[in-house]
């Protein structure tokens, strides 16, 4: 095991910015893409039926 | 109808194949995340030199390796609706452009993250960098071209043109630390020498390599469908789609 604590986990060895600010950005987007692309289809499917505009 | 290599090119069934594919890709992404995040907090050592900070090489180096790849993956495709006026193919082709831009997004924001304690700058203009960034504009102005042609298959030519003229860019980004004298470090992993790392740190770095490689899959195919629909508005079994789906309003 890494480490001691909880705390030590989170600081990670000092560098807990600049690992948590990768990791933090990182699952942002690959949380916000998939729910935006899955909405971009639902949509497709709304279009179709109210006659909403047909994007190209 | 018999099965040929042509079967899938057909929209529908390309949409109802990429339906039931998506749930797996996703099972397979999480389950392989999951297992390479806990090897590479839990398992794998702190680094002799750089200490913990080294641990973003776990998402730093899969979403490099995913940038390029889907880059040449984008530029294969629109070829390949290009050339053979496959409409299916620069759809996914269009599909793959906003997934392989988040990519290269992140191996620059976490490459920035990593630069700053390790080198003492966010940033350098040199050859391994640079063209990373050069990737990044070559995915925007892909997505800002086709966007901007209103005839879809006009937009698939012309970006079918954008995107393999770009291409050239990917081998000199991963050439780069070896043609120039670069601050990045050469290659991790290489298939003509040992791995210059911990084998524990290498598996958790091909764990979450497979997970981001299956994330890419459930993504695309997912957007692809999005598009299939978009383009396909006027045909019948878009129709019976959306009857059947109940979003009737």
């Amino acid at each position: 095991m890494n480490w001691a604590s909880t705390g030590d986990f989170f600081a990670m060895g000092g560098y807990g910015l600049y690992v948590w600010g990768s990791y933090a950005v990182t699952a942002l987007l690959m949380t916000a893409e998939p729910l935006l692309a899955a909405r971009r289809r639902r949509q497709a499917l709304l279009d179709h039926d109210t006659g909403g505009p047909a994007r190209p | 109808m018999p099965l040929t290599f042509y079967t899938f090119s057909s929209p529908p069934r390309f949409y109802a194949l990429s339906g039931a594919l998506v749930p797996w890709f996703w099972a397979v992404a999480l389950a392989l995340a999951g297992v390479g995040l806990w090897m590479g907090f839990f398992v794998a050592p702190t680094d002799a030199t750089q200490g913990e900070v080294y641990r973003i090489i776990f998402i730093h180096v899969p979403a490099a390796w995913m940038s390029m790849l889907l880059y040449l993956v984008m530029a294969f495709w629109a070829a390949v609706g290009w050339a053979f006026n496959a409409r299916l193919a620069s759809m996914v082709a269009r599909a793959v452009a906003p997934t392989g831009a988040m990519f290269t997004f992140l191996a620059l924001w976490t490459g920035a993250l990593w630069g700053k304690p390790t080198w003492g700058t966010w940033w350098v203009w040199d050859a391994r960098l640079t063209s990373e960034l050069i990737l990044l504009f070559l995915y925007l102005g892909y997505i800002a071209l086709v966007e901007a042609i209103d005839d879809p298959r006009r937009a698939d030519q012309a970006g079918a043109l954008l995107a393999v003229v770009g291409a050239v860019n990917v081998p000199i980004i991963y050439f780069s630390v070896k043609w120039w004298n670069t601050l990045h470090q050469g290659a991790s992993v290489s298939i003509t020498s040992s791995p210059k790392m911990a084998s524990t740190m290498l598996t958790a770095m091909l764990l979450m390599s497979l997970a981001f490689w299956a994330y890419a899959f459930a993504v695309v195919l997912t957007r692809s469908r999005a598009i299939v629909l978009e383009r396909e508005q006027a045909s019948a079994w878009v129709g019976e789609l959306a009857a059947a789906d109940g979003v009737t309003q």
